[in-house]
């Protein structure tokens, strides 16, 4: 009885490593090797473009930090997020808010929002860009109809980031919407029929019930979108390219530009590691919230 | 009461309309002549409605070719990611073996991997593999994924065992067990990981761009934002590319909107 147990093991063993095999090569060769090689090509001088590499410590990661451009990217980074974050956070949760109720067309208003969700990031991109062309697009044209002479958005040092975060708050609103009309869906009825006896307003509502009660859903997709947030490349290589004289330069732009145009594998892989480094304390975070809170 | 309905509504209206705005101005200017746009008087509808800008894209650039590559690519990944995934899932789930908890534990791990952190050791291995300007690759790196494999593990962990422990005992084996009882009860978690891999596959941007230098090879992501460098903008024709390009998934989605945004956010969280 014991042996035939034992032989069940080590057939299940074998079932095991054959049925995991093709996802674990790929993931080895694709994932666990890049982390760690790029750790490794962080410590030297390379380049894409001759298989010599000087060992530097960490001079990399020293210059990257002292250089005015990735400071400029990280800044931007930082300002972008803190553009994109807090109104599209605000403007998802009153969509969520206003169509949380009985009411007609709900599908279509969902589709609506939901529909930039969906559609590929560089097209959207390209739309944007003629829509805020200065001379012929739509925003300018519009603006004119009623007297104001409209910047020249994207090639305007002052105005491209707004841009581009306009874009990304449009893009991104109903992906948080969904989470957010189903953190309601949780909230028990029973309270906000007290709250109705009790004769209190829509405003008083949001501020003591709803947003307490979705301290969850609220706490997920802030961290989701921050870290969505780092990332951002995709619109600015279109829209900007890191332009006006780095006004939209980001990290993971950056990063792109020091491998991929300059070729420096190694002064880029430092990036890679930092941005890394990041997304990776934010992730852990956003797990701990979703183990206490949801 | 009624009054805070009409406003609910005139708001809701409102915010719709600044959402459909975008998708409005490409679709009008795509019918618009290619120099009908450089009008100082900005009008949303064509003066006639013409059909040149598609023409261009369909002829003087190689937009089929576009969709073609990134149809080809995006289905590769989905189906090889249904493969792994479901494989790998269900040693996870229902298999014992040595190191699986640590196994298990590196692929959550590498959940938290953002794709930029490895792009560039990732880029010199296909290139060493002589494989820049193919579609192995273009695809290669995405046959499987730590969360294809975790979502299955979740999925057939909340499934009970006793169908497939009747299974066993009536002699299927376990390949047979995971074709005939468990995948029959899996299609929702399948549709779900599909089109939630079809989608990132479709939309991927910076894997091909840096992978691809041959224009035939071009993805449809790739070949526009190509087209938008054109320092003479052909807005019509660009406009035309990006109905093309965005159309086929907005007519799925409004077909099933409701696969599509549970497949979006509860299993995209990791997007």
């Amino acid at each position: 009885m014991r042996a035939k147990w034992k032989r069940l093991g080590n057939e299940q063993t074998k079932t095991a490593i054959l049925a995991l095999l093709p996802s674990l090569i790929i993931f080895c060769v694709f994932t666990v090797y890049p982390i760690l090689y790029s750790l490794y090509l962080s410590f030297f001088n390379a380049s894409l473009l001759s298989a010599k590499r000087v060992f530097v410590g960490f001079d990399n990661y020293a210059n990257l930090l002292q250089n005015p451009t990735f400071q400029r990217a990280v800044s931007n980074t930082v300002s972008y997020t803190l553009g994109v974050v807090p109104i599209g956070i605000a403007l998802s949760l009153l969509v969520a808010v206003l169509l949380n109720s009985k009411l007609r067309l709900q599908s279509f208003f969902r589709a609506a929002f939901f529909s930039p969700v969906i559609t590929s990031m560089v097209a959207v991109s390209i739309v944007w860009a003629w829509m805020l062309e200065p001379n012929y697009g739509l925003i300018n044209g519009l603006l004119a109809k009623v007297g104001i002479s409209g910047p020249g958005w994207l090639t305007d040092p002052d105005w491209a980031m707004t841009s581009v975060v306009m874009l990304s708050i449009w893009k991104n609103l109903g992906f948080n919407m969904v989470v957010f009309l189903a953190g309601l869906q949780n909230i028990p009825r029973e309270i906000n029929e007290s709250a109705d006896l009790d004769g209190v307003n829509s405003l008083q509502r949001l501020i003591c019930i709803t947003i307490p009660m979705m301290r969850g859903p609220i706490g997920f997709a802030v961290i989701v979108s921050v870290i969505k947030a780092m990332q951002v490349f995709g619109q600015i290589y279109v829209m900007t390219g890191g332009g006006p004289a780095n006004a939209t330069m980001v990290i993971v732009y950056y990063l792109y530009q020091q491998a991929f145009e300059f070729y420096r594998s190694g002064y880029a892989s430092a990036v890679a590691w930092v941005l890394f480094i990041a997304i990776f304390a934010l992730t852990l975070l956003q797990n701990r919230l979703l183990k206490t809170e949801i | 009461m009624q009054a805070k309905r009409l406003i609910t509504y005139l708001v809701l209206f409102c915010l719709a309309i600044l959402m459909l705005m975008p998708f409005a101005w490409m679709v009008l200017s795509s019918f618009k002549e290619e120099d009908e746009v450089f009008t100082y008087e900005m009008t949303w509808f064509p003066a006639k409605i013409t059909f040149s800008g598609y023409y261009r894209a369909l002829t003087e650039q190689p937009f089929l070719r576009y969709a073609l590559n990134s149809v080809l690519v995006s289905v590769i990944i989905t189906i090889a990611q249904l493969i792994t995934g479901v494989l790998a899932g269900y040693a996870f789930a229902r298999l014992k073996f040595p190191g699986r908890n640590l196994i298990f534990m590196a692929y959550l791990a590498a959940m938290m991997i953002p794709g930029q952190a490895t792009i560039i050791p990732s880029y010199i291995l296909i290139r060493k593999m002589g494989l820049i300007d193919t579609f192995a690759g273009l695809t290669l790196p995405f046959l499987a994924g730590p969360f294809a494999a975790f979502m299955m593990r979740q999925f057939f962990l909340s499934m009970p065992t006793a169908l497939e422990e009747a299974a066993i005992i009536d002699g299927c084996t376990r390949l047979q067990v995971l074709s005939r009882v468990v995948l029959p009860l899996s299609k929702p978690a399948l549709a779900s990981l599909g089109l939630f891999t079809f989608m990132g596959a479709w939309n991927d941007f910076m894997w091909p761009l840096i992978i691809i230098n041959r224009d035939t090879m071009r993805t449809l992501q790739v070949g526009l934002a190509i087209m938008r460098a054109d320092i003479y903008p052909d807005w019509p024709m660009m406009m035309a590319a990006s109905v093309m390009a965005t159309t086929p998934i907005i007519i799925a989605f409004l077909f099933a909107q409701k696969q599509f945004i549970e497949s979006l956010t509860f299993t995209g969280v990791k997007y």
